[in-house]
Formats: structure tokens, sequence, C-alpha cells
């Protein structure tokens, strides 16, 4: 087996993949539904409901709010209760619409069948029509990132993309869900895949694993081979040495196709690839064959101190604490909530934050673990220069940002750091060199945002 | 329910610690300690001990009675390891008071002065040592000889390997060469021949490889600084060799002195060496260079602890210019 991997940096953070095994439950539906308006990358969609009005299951309550946008679908039937601000992810109170639940009726338009659909039995299915159904069903990356999938489908002219690499490496500490969709969803992600293809004009797939995921490498090279065996397209499973962060969209393409993605404002297609996460493809088959937009989703619901954790076939909108309660409730004392895994999880500040489309774990991490050390002094190792994916220098970036020296800062390349914290989880002095650095890029990038402004 | 815990991400953390490196490299000095007390008895036991007091002492005092700080650092292991590899770098015959000014030095004037641990420009042990060889030229010179117990100050003292090589060079007549033990002898240590004498630390270098390849599996330091160190001197001292004989054979000189010491354990520091993998190859040769000048034209024998003084001075500017390949630098 030819394992590869990306060429700069990295660590291994312990993979306490507690649930691998956890056959996906379906999420019980919540009393209440909460939809923000902002689940993407962009602009905020628009509410097209008014309190009193009547739902059902698949029901846009919100459209796109500009070009970058994404709509939003009601997950639940029932009467929109009102339009009013909730604390998301973010930690601070963001427009929302509030849905109160009464039965589980769905809009007639959606395909409930467990039958797979080929693409042979629908034969209207041109490359527009599918970026078409994508964008109407409001499809964004899965894996966190939430940008609108139908843009990353139709790069710019300046680009040309030559494959679709499918992201199934899971490289986040405890996530689970995307080997789970993967095992009991494979045919599907294949079809996904195929309509990604079809979508941006290639003929080339790829489908990178890490390697602590065998079975599911052995079922999508097994099923690749049955359904693209022949055909005219050349699809390929891709087993990936364990190391974080390989999921990070740069560190995929160049662990692949070994090509890097050049400094921003370059992005994947640049280099030829389109990179979907295998979330998203099983979201596209969903969209494209059974005409359902994405209001559900797979999300591990995870801890070392939670009774019974597991993964959920769970409705958006679930507000966390429901899906905690099923798994046997808060853990005793003081805990860290995270959407998301250790690595690059948001800690929240409240247990009623809503699962949104890019929330891949509900995550606790208790007691001792949660907290930080205290920082020392920085002594010079270098290990975090050795960690960082990116080649820079984040004990550099980090002082160059607590001294507010922004000019320096962007000469060294402070806007390409992918906040994945591997410096920090790395320096043995305990330094919060993330946070630095984090404040450091944003403050750049307005100054660079400004420049260009004026210009 | 508990509070919920709010912070920026990650909210993993590796299992590395500033102590966890520090214990290391002592660790790793163990092997060529307990060799050293097996070849010097006595004398090395007391100069490494005092050594170590000395400097823990020094940091506990300065941090609690000038810098009044509430946190006082002696338990990252820093203070002792200084201790330890400046004990190591000395002549086992060494009066205690001499040590202890070496010791204030160290700590002092070379860590202390610059804020503590991380901030310091040059390596605390190497400006101990250093600051001791010119105050305090002839009992820093002068070199017990191997396989003497209970001997301390009154240890009969002999000729160290370098200083025949460098007599070679100056007179022109390489049969001073040929009182240099051979390449087994110095790897093991071998006391039965006249040219084992030299600081404690540098006595087996058997034991030093052993500590470089415990650091490297524990990857508290990479090869890069070590393997450029020693890979110059070998390649340079070569090239003198077969252009003249009254230069040393290489495999000789890399295991003379202390190199070996100095390339492991000295250059090494992650304080005053540089932070990318192309800017420790370069302070490494460099280091390389400066000592087979010292060594064979310079006054002083031993060049390993200018050479690396001096590259020290230069790590901050190396560091402001060689930068590691960014990600996308690379040809696709």
């Amino acid at each position: 087996m030819n394992i590869r991997t990306f060429r700069i940096g990295g660590i291994h953070p312990d993979e306490n993949k507690l649930t691998h095994e956890a056959v996906t439950q379906v999420a019980a539906l919540p009393k209440q539904a909460i939809f923000p308006l902002s689940q993407h990358i962009g602009a905020p969609a628009k509410p097209v409901v008014q309190k009193g009005d009547k739902v059902k299951v698949g029901t846009m309550i919100a459209e796109a709010g500009g070009f970058v946008s994404a709509p939003i679908f009601s997950s639940v039937s029932g009467t929109v209760f009102k339009i009013d601000t909730a604390i998301d992810a973010t930690g601070y109170r963001k427009p929302v619409i509030i849905i109160n639940v009464e039965g589980d009726e769905w809009e007639e338009s959606i395909d409930r069948s467990d039958k797979l659909e080929t693409v042979e039995a629908h034969p209207e299915l041109t490359p527009e029509e599918i970026v078409t159904r994508i964008k109407d069903a409001g499809v964004v990356g899965m894996g966190g990132a939430c940008f609108p999938t139908f843009i990353k489908l139709t790069p710019p002219p300046t680009a040309k993309a030559e494959c679709v690499i499918i992201n199934a490496v899971e490289c986040e500490p405890y996530i689970t869900a995307d080997f789970r969709l993967m095992m009991e969803h494979a045919d599907e992600i294949l079809v996904g895949l195929e309509l990604l293809m079809m979508g941006a004009k290639v003929t080339t797939g790829y489908i990178g694993i890490e390697t602590n995921k065998m079975p599911g490498i052995e079922l999508l090279t097994q099923k690749c081979a049955e359904k693209f065996g022949g055909s005219e397209y050349t699809v390929e499973v891709v087993p990936l040495k364990q190391r974080y962060p390989q999921g990070g969209e740069k560190q995929l393409v160049d662990a692949v196709i070994q090509r890097q993605v050049p400094a921003p404002p370059a992005i994947p297609v640049n280099v030829g690839a389109i990179v979907q996460n295998v979330g998203t493809a099983f979201a596209v088959y969903q969209a494209v064959m059974k005409h359902k937009p994405l209001f559900e989703r797979y999300t591990t619901v995870t801890g070392k101190k939670l009774k019974n954790p597991g993964n959920f076939l769970v409705r958006m909108g679930t507000p966390m604490l429901e899906l905690i309660d099923a798994c046997g409730g808060m853990p005793e004392g003081d805990n860290k909530l995270l959407a998301g895994g250790p690595m690059m999880g948001k800690a929240l500040t409240s247990t009623e934050v809503p699962i949104c489309k890019g929330t891949n774990s509900v995550t606790i991490i208790s007691d001792e673990e949660a907290r930080r050390k205290e920082p020392q002094p920085c002594i010079r190792c270098a290990k975090c220069v050795g960690a960082c994916p990116m080649g820079l220098e984040p004990y550099l970036l980090a002082k160059l940002s607590e001294v507010k020296n922004w000019e320096r800062a962007e000469s060294e390349d402070i806007v390409s750091c992918i906040e994945c914290g591997s410096c920090q989880f790395t320096c043995p002095a305990h330094r919060p060199l993330l946070d630095n650095i984090r404040q450091g890029k944003s403050t750049v990038m307005g100054i660079i945002r400004n420049r260009n402004a004026k210009k | 329910m508990g509070k919920l815990i709010v912070s920026l991400s990650p909210h993993a953390h590796g299992t590395d610690s500033v102590e966890r490196n520090m214990y290391g490299v002592i660790i790793a000095l163990m092997p060529a300690l307990l060799v050293s007390f097996y070849f010097f008895g006595l004398g090395s036991v007391i100069v490494c001990l005092t050594s170590v007091v000395a400097c823990v002492f020094f940091e506990w005092a300065i941090n609690k009675y000038i810098l009044k700080s509430e946190r006082n650092t002696i338990l990252d292991g820093s203070a002792a390891l200084t201790g330890l590899l400046l004990g190591m770098n000395l002549p086992s015959n060494l009066p205690i008071w001499i040590i202890l000014i070496g010791a204030l030095f160290a700590i002092g004037v070379a860590k202390m002065t610059f804020g503590g641990l991380g901030h310091n420009i040059f390596n605390p042990a190497l400006v101990g040592r250093c600051a001791l060889l010119v105050a305090f030229p002839a009992q820093m010179t002068s070199w017990p000889l191997p396989g003497q117990w209970f001997q301390y100050t009154d240890a009969e003292t002999g000729a160290t390997p370098l200083a025949l090589m460098q007599e070679a060079v100056k007179s022109g007549n390489m049969d001073v060469l040929a009182q240099l033990p051979d390449a087994v002898s110095l790897l093991l240590a071998d006391v039965s021949l006249n040219g084992g004498a030299g600081t404690i630390g540098e006595v087996c270098d058997l034991a030093l490889i052993a500590g470089l390849i415990f650091m490297l599996w524990r990857k508290i330091i990479t090869w890069h600084i070590p393997v450029s160190v020693i890979g110059t001197v070998f390649v340079l001292s070569e090239l003198l060799h077969l252009s003249n004989p009254i230069y040393a054979d290489p495999v000789v000189v890399i295991l003379s002195g202390g190199l070996m010491l100095g390339a492991i354990f000295m250059a090494t520091d992650y304080v005053t060496s540089p932070m990318t993998p192309k800017g420790q190859i370069i302070y490494g040769v460099s280091i390389g260079v400066l000592t087979i000048v010292i060594r064979n034209w310079g006054a002083y024998p031993e060049g390993m602890s200018f050479a690396i003084l001096i590259m020290n001075a230069f790590t901050p500017l190396i560091n402001n210019y060689v930068k590691p390949k960014r990600f996308g630098e690379v040809a696709k």
C-alpha cells in the first residue's frame, strides 16, 4: 500500500476516537429548533418566513443573502415561533429563526426512499443542472468551514479544475461522524463524487483517508473498483499516514497529488484540485438525486467523561443539550463544550447552541484537560517551527503580534496561517502562540483590505 | 452542572514541557557523567556537584533577592543543566572557589542579566567556562590524567591530545603526533594510554554519542547541529591531513577534546542556536570551521567553546535572514 502524506510539519495528537464502532443513531426531534441565519461563509441568509407561518420539513425559511451565501431550510415541521437573536457558536447573539416543532411532515418533493439512485437513470443531469440543484439545496462544505459548494464547482476563469478530492481524512481527534457515514453510505457517497466530478467537468477523483480508518479504505476501494472500473472516470482511494492537520484543504491536496497551493489569495483549484468533504458528497447526492435540501447531518457527540458517546443523524437546529442528554447528560464538574474537535473546535458559552451545517462534532472536554497550563518563557526550542504545516515561524509571528509590529508580521506571511493549532499543541512552554497569531492575522488582514480598498 | 470553560482553540496539548526537555538533556548527560566519575573519581564528583549546586543557588538567590520575582524558576531544570554542563567543561582538579566564580558568571552574568531562561544571547555554561579560562589560565589548562580516584587538586596532570596536535602544527614536527591515542581508545576512553586528559565531560566519546542518540529518540533536539558541526570538522581536518601530515588524522581530531561534548550538548542549546533547520546547518558548519581555525592556528589548543560563543552572537542574524521554506514555495 502506497501511503502518502503532506510534506511540511504536522503533529500526532491522541486520537481518542471513542465512537469509531458506534453505529449511527437517529436523534430524537427537538421540541424547538433554532436556525442561525449565518451557518456558512459569506452573507447571512435572509428570512422568507414570518412569525406564525406553518413550515414543513424541507421548507425554505431563509434565502441566500448574496452570491457567496446559502439558503436555509427547516429541518422540522411546525410553526415559526419568532425571528430573534440567540447565542451561536461564535459566542455572540446572532439573528435566528425559531420554530416550534409539531409532528414530522415533510415536503412532498423530497424522495424519502432508501433506493440508490444512479446517474445512468437520470439523463437530464447536465453539469449546470447539478450545480443549480446543489446551490438551491443550500449545500455547503460540511467539514466545518461551510463554504458554499456550488462556488467551488464553478472556478474562476483563470483556474482549471483537474480533479475532485474527497476529504475523508477526519484528522481531528474524537470525531468519527465522517467515518460512520462512509461505512454506512458508501454507495451514496460515490454517486455524490460522480455528481461532483460531472459538475466540475473532470474525470479524475481521489478519496483521501487516513490509515486509522482501514475498514473505510477497504470498503471504498472495493466499491470504487465496482462502480468506476471500466467507466470514463478514474477514482483512486488514497491511504494517508495519520498526521494532523491532514484534513486541512491545502495539506490534503499536497498529500494526495503532491502539489502545493501558493499563498493566499490562491485556492486549491489554482493547482487543479476541488476538495469536498465526504459529508458534502453525501449531501450532494441527496440534494441532486433525492431533492432533499441540506437540513440534517452526521454529528459525533463525544467526550471521555460522557456516559454513552455516539454518532447521530441529527436535524439541524437541535440544541446541543438535547444530544448531550441523549448521551447521558453533561458530566459533573466544569467542562469545556466544543463545536468541533479539540484542535480547531470552538468553545461554546451555552448548551443551547444548535447543531448547524458545519457541526461535525459536539466534544466535551472535562476537568483538568479543559484548563490550560500556565505559560513559561519561550525557550526557543524551535519545535513550533518544525510543527507548522505552512512553513511559518509561529514563535516569531506570535511575538510580532504581541508587540503589534504589523508590517513585519505581514512580511513574515502571517496571513498564510491556517490556525490549525499545531504550534500551540507542541509548545513545551505552553505559550498561547495561536491566540496571538490569530489576533495578528486578523489585524493584518484588515490592514490589507483597507489598503486594497484605497487603490 | 458546573461551569462551561471557554478559551480559544486548540483545546488539546501534547505532553511536552520545558521540564521534560531540560531533565531529558540531564539524563542524556548521565552516561558521560558516570564514566567521568569512573575515570576522574573524587575530583569529578566534587567539581560537578559544586557547579550544579552553585548554579541552582545563584538562580534562586537572584530571583528572590534581586529580581524579587514571585515565581522561582529553579525547578524548570535549566539552572541545574547549566551547572552540570559547566562542571563537565572543567578540569577535575579545579578548586571549589574558582568553580563558584564560574557558576556566578554563568548564571549571574550570562543568564539572569539578560532576563533568565529563554532570553540569554550566549550559552551560560560556556560563558562561565571561558571567563574562567581567561581569568585563571593556569588552573584551567592543567588536566589531570584519568585513573586517579582519590586525588582532587593534587592529581597528576598531563598533556591533552589537542595540545599535542597544536604543537605539531606550530613546530612543523609530526613526530609529536605519535603520542596521540588511537581512535578506539579515545572512543572508549582507555586510560592505559597517555592522552585521556581533558575536561570531565569529554573523557568518553561513546558515552556522549549515547546521549545524542537518546536526545534524538526523545525528539529533544534534531540532527542538524551535531551532524553539521562534526561533519565540517571531519571534512576540513581530512583536507588538512591530506595536504600535510603535520595535521592529525581526522578521526582522531573529531574524537579529541571537547568536540563531541560541544557539538552534542553545547551548540544544541535551544536558546542560543538558530530556529530553522537551514539556519542550524549554517550555524553548525560555521562552528566547525571556526573550531578548526582556532585549534590549529589560534592561541588556545581548544577552539570549540569560542567557536560556539562566536556563533551564538550570530544566531539572531541567522534567524532574521534564514527562513523556512513556506508552504506553496515548493515548485508544484
